[in-house]
């Protein structure tokens, strides 16, 4: 790499570019560093090949180990020499090296030596040196000398150790944590910077502490503090308080709210800034608490500074989201932005105006963003779109110079993603607003005319296929359709065959005509459009008469393919070629989840001989591996659904067990994973005793015993029910584990001969109205609901009462239905007041449920909510509504 | 509220466990007229290896090439970063923090930056003399930030902190106490007269 720097500068020598570091080059400086062992020292040279070596680093040259390992060696050396600049460079040069731990030993005694020194600048240094390389044996050493700093007069010093012990805080917590009464002495420091920083360490030592945090906060909030900096600390840690105690207050009188909206005084704009952005990110904020933050805010949006325009505008534009009639005040003032030098301000402003504008002042706003637009970065160009839409949905009349503009800014020139976004944005409009559709649709077809984007062309396409049939005049899309198959690539001639076909299937007067067309296809120099034009032509009835298609061959061909990809994948995989054919009713549906629980808890993990089981096969095709190669299962037929494994034992006992429910038609299957966690003992003839006494409508009707279970290596036991056909029946098991054990000599493995009946209890079990629900997502929630229909459509309205919150509210529900939340609407934004939740899924009998939840806070805390549930089932319909009523 | 007080969690642990409360630096760049690195100082692990970082680098300088940094620092957000940026004659001052960090903040310590660069290079802030001075340049860098935590952010206080070599406890208390006379009045001068 050096190598090639000096060739380049070479090249360019007209330039006359001077630099110090010219032709430098790593190895001769390496060489030069020899200067270091010199016995009479050159400080001045010295300090000049560290420059040389550090600026190597820093333009990232790397050493290699042995390089590495002799600078350090080298420059050990110049601890010998008294020049104060030279040891400052050392510092440096060590610090950027950072040695193993074996080397740290040879330096660890100067620097210790200078931790002591009577000069300031040295003890400063070494402080900071010496924590950054140094590991906890060490730092015992050192405490005694570190506890002293903090409390140094000179500020300076007392900064370095207060910021170390911030870093060894993550890694020596325990040695920190002694560390409070310094620290706190330090709090009360006349320096600014080092109240700064030893209130940033407090807090972090109590941080798991609530009460200590809080009790920090109030006695500081009453108290001076001087520096800015440490202001603006305790503004954070008082809004962590605020939003800790912040659920058993009522909004409006909230404690430290004074605290906070004094801060809005301050004479430093960073705590300004800071209080007035806490303000605005408290929960649940009420209009009356951030006005004074909201004009403090409009201050600085006609500041002379960008930083403060831009902090200003950011944070209005956050507010806008939840408060719009809040910000409207600024409008003024924002609008002037627009034409902010700085881009990223007019655009936040732009956007904030988007959101908080009225119906009146749209056709204005466009005017002033059409003139804008030109000249921002694509990626502002995407967030004006995505403020367009939004302003689209809120007014749904002001559709027309809505889409004039996104057709206008589609035509002009733009990256990917831009396009995708303004396509998305039309896409969105056109199903929301019904009298958009067909201009949506004709700039759509004139933007594929001329579109670049491969995937954007074939996207728009299969848009088209579906909703252009139900237009007035589906044929004027003919023509624009057909276009593709002159002038596109394959892909998009595929694609625009499909559409063809769909308009073909859908409109029956433009079928023979839909026919010529691709027919004209079946020439195709590419195998996947002729494929696809044979396909249409041979189910749709071209090659003969024309016949009414029928809904079954609509279905194969443009229905919905609700079966997850992932799952079909490995179903074909595991399909063995023979006589019988490829059944796609046997791929399952439920969609895999995502390991969360296992990310969750790493460090909970117990060590040692209570290991849990380690895992049976979890998914569902191993699952269904497993249990077709039981015989007695075989006419259970395919099984529905597989539970989660639920724990029967507590953690760390003598036996582990847990349980995962399979759900069949008209059985369930309990598979008990057991493991023996004890060394000293072999279990034989194990078995699970099921009472069903509080589980009346399912009858035992098979039970597989565990022949062995010798420790530590899981084995299963099966027990079988019947239960109704179809029907959610609802149950509670008690479970008693039956075994007979041998005692182990745990040196020679060997068992004793007689063996002892014994039982052990296990946890109860239920069977929960989740078990029979799938979680199965689709795509497009609307056009799934719309096309299941009303007719089973059931509507109930519940109160929840008092709940923690709207989110906590939302995922119990979501749990208790045991469906798929479908287009994020799992999340709950924060401050939300209403919000509502799509779910999808599959109910046993494999009949398709999709409900619609809509939550809203009544009261401080009490959760009402309205339950839809459209089904293709009636009885489903309604057993989902007792499931709530009855959880 | 309880996912994204996750989500911002999770995104510290990856970075600092302390930035849940403190400000926090990601790094300090200071660059030529053509994007190279005249020194960098980088205290997150956003940019392990040195190509994501001059990636990063060549990235920041193109899309505030076109600005003019010159009167009053700039700001933008790029990938989720705030960047605070200046420019003098043929250098690029640069701060990155983190998209919730406070700007005014990352915007003191660009300040302090480019204030202590302006009197160690005694006024000539230009890439030739940052080069012949640029043990004070790393010096300056060392004493602004120290892992990712603002030490100071005061220009004239961190310029002494480099050049002061000897300081003792005394003459560098009252020394102080001169400065920081000396920095009030500057800022009060300064506000009067932006006001």
């Amino acid at each position: 790499m050096a190598q090639q720097l000096v060739k380049k500068d070479d090249d360019r020598d007209d330039e006359a570019e001077y630099s110090p570091f010219m032709g430098i080059e790593k190895g001769a400086v390496l060489q030069e560093a020899r200067v270091f062992n010199d016995p009479q020292l050159d400080a001045r040279r010295c300090s000049q090949v560290i420059t040389k070596l550090l600026y190597l680093l820093n333009q990232g040259e790397t050493f290699t180990k042995t390089e590495a390992t002799e600078v350090f060696f080298a420059v050990t050396k110049l601890f010998q020499s008294k020049d104060m600049g030279l040891r400052r460079m050392v510092y440096l040069m060590i610090k950027e090296i950072s040695p193993s731990a074996d080397e740290v030993i040879i330096v660890t005694s100067s620097l210790m030596k200078d931790m002591n020194s009577k000069i300031d600048m040295y003890r400063a240094n070494a402080i900071r040196v010496l924590c950054r390389i140094t590991d906890g044996t060490l730092l015992a050493q050192i405490e005694r000398y570190l506890k002293q700093a903090i409390v140094d007069k000179n500020p300076v010093v007392a900064s370095a150790a207060l910021v170390s012990g911030i870093h060894l805080l993550q890694t020596n917590p325990e040695i920190v944590k002694r560390w409070s009464n310094e620290v706190q002495e330090a709090v009360q420091s006349r320096a600014a910077l080092v109240q700064f920083h030893a209130l940033g360490l407090l807090h972090q030592i109590r941080q798991n502490d609530r009460l200590a945090v809080s009790k920090l906060v109030t006695s500081l909030t009453r108290g001076t503090v001087r520096s800015p900096l440490a202001q603006c600390l305790l503004i954070r840690y008082t809004s962590q308080v605020i939003r800790e105690s912040g659920n058993n207050t009522q909004p409006g009188d909230r404690p430290f709210y004074d605290y906070l909206e004094s801060c809005l005084r301050h004479k430093s704009e960073m705590v300004i800034f800071e209080a007035a952005r806490a303000i605005t990110e408290l929960n649940g904020v009420t209009t009356r608490e951030l006005t004074p933050a909201i004009t403090v805010l409009q201050l600085f949006l006609s500041s002379s500074k960008p930083v403060l325009r831009f902090a200003a505008v950011r944070t209005l534009n956050k507010v806008a989201m939840t408060h719009p009639t809040s910000v409207t005040n600024c409008n003024i003032d924002m609008e002037s932005l627009i034409s902010d030098q700085n881009r990223s301000i007019a655009t936040l402003a732009i956007t904030t105006l988007l959101k908080t504008g009225n119906e009146s002042s749209v056709d204005r706003l466009m005017k002033q963003i059409t003139n804008f637009m030109s000249d921002i970065a694509d990626e502002f160009k995407i967030v004006v779109v995505e403020a367009i839409r939004s302003l689209c949905q809120k007014f749904p009349l002001k559709y027309r110079s809505l889409m004039n503009f996104l057709s206008n800014i589609l035509r002009e020139e733009g990256g990917f993603e831009y396009k995708k976004a303004i396509v998305d944005s039309i896409v969105i409009l056109i199903r929301e607003i019904p009298d958009a559709k067909e201009t949506g649709l004709l700039h759509l077809c004139e933007f594929i005319e001329d579109c670049e984007f491969t995937y954007l062309s074939t996207q728009i396409l299969h848009f088209l296929g579906i909703e252009g049939p139900k237009t007035s005049d589906p044929s004027r899309y003919i023509r624009f359709v057909y276009n593709r198959v002159h002038l596109e690539n394959a892909t998009v001639r595929a694609g625009a065959v499909s559409t063809l076909a769909k308009f073909g299937a859908a409109v029956d007067e433009l079928k023979p005509r839909v026919f010529v067309l691709l027919r004209r296809c079946l020439f195709d120099s590419d195998d996947e459009v002729r494929d696809r034009a044979t396909l249409y032509l041979n189910t749709l009835g071209g090659d003969g008469s024309v016949v009414e298609t029928d809904k079954a061959v609509k279905d194969f061909l443009f229905g919905t393919f609700d079966i997850p990809l992932v799952n079909l994948e490995t179903s074909l995989k595991n399909y063995v070629p023979s006589e019988e054919a490829f059944d796609i009713d046997s791929v399952p549906k439920e969609v895999k989840s995502q390991p969360l629980a296992e990310k969750k808890a790493p460090g909970k993990k117990p060590t040692g001989l209570g290991a849990p089981p380690s895992g049976p096969p979890s998914t569902a095709d191993s699952y269904q591996r497993v249990l077709s190669s039981i015989p007695e299962f075989a006419n259970f037929g395919n099984l529905f659904k597989s539970s989660e494994p639920v724990e029967l034992t507590e953690a760390e006992t003598e036996y582990a067990v847990n349980v995962v429910k399979h759900i069949f038609d008209r059985h369930v299957v309990f598979q008990y994973n057991c493991t023996n966690t004890i060394p000293e003992q072999l279990l034989e003839n194990v078995i699970v005793i099921v009472d069903n006494s509080e589980a009346d409508e399912f009858s035992e009707v098979f039970s597989r015993p565990l022949k062995s279970l010798p420790y530590d290596s899981p084995g299963q036991i099966f027990v079988a029910f019947e239960k109704p056909e179809g029907v959610p029946t609802l149950g509670k098991f008690s479970n008693v584990l039956k075994f007979i054990v041998r005692e182990v000599d745990p040196a020679t493995g060997e068992a004793d001969d007689d063996g002892v009946e014994d039982e052990y209890q296990l946890e109860d079990l239920d069977i929960v109205s989740a078990d029979y629900t799938l979680k199965v997502g689709v795509s497009n929630f609307r056009n799934a609901w719309e096309s299941i229909g009303p007719d089973y459509e059931r509507e109930d309205e519940y109160g929840l009462g008092p709940r923690e919150s709207l989110a906590e509210a939302v995922n119990t529900v979501i749990n208790l239905l045991g469906l798929q939340p479908c287009e994020g609407t799992e999340v709950v934004p924060p401050n939300s007041r209403s919000h509502t939740c799509l779910l999808s899924g599959v109910f046993i009998g494999n009949i398709k449920v999709l409900v619609r939840l809509s939550f809203g806070l009544d009261g401080p805390k009490d959760v009402a909510m309205k339950l839809t549930v459209r089904s293709e089932d009636e009885t489903v319909s309604d057993a989902i509504h007792e499931i709530v009523a009855s959880g | 509220m309880e996912f994204l007080a996750t989500r911002r969690c999770l995104k510290y642990i990856c970075f600092f466990v302390f930035a849940v409360s403190c400000p926090s630096i990601k790094n300090i760049l200071l660059l030529d007229s053509e994007g190279k690195r005249v020194a960098v100082k980088y205290f997150s692990d956003d940019w392990p290896t040195n190509s994501s970082k001059l990636a990063f680098e060549k990235f920041v300088f193109t899309k505030t090439l076109k600005t003019n940094a010159r009167t009053e620092a700039e700001i933008t957000l790029l990938e989720n970063n705030i960047i605070i940026y200046k420019f003098a004659q043929d250098l690029h001052f640069f701060v990155t923090g983190s998209d919730d960090e406070n700007e005014i903040v990352l915007a003191s310590v660009l300040q302090g930056f480019f204030d202590a660069v302006t009197l160690l290079l005694r006024n000539n802030v230009d890439k030739r003399e940052a080069l012949e001075n640029l043990d004070l340049i790393l010096l300056c860098l060392d004493e602004i930030v120290d892992g990712g935590m603002i030490l100071e952010t005061n220009g004239p206080l961190i310029a002494e902190k480099v050049t002061s070599h000897t300081i003792d406890a005394d003459s560098s208390l009252s020394e102080q106490t001169l400065t920081q006379a000396w920095a009030t009045a500057r800022e009060h001068l300064t506000r009067t007269l932006l006001k």
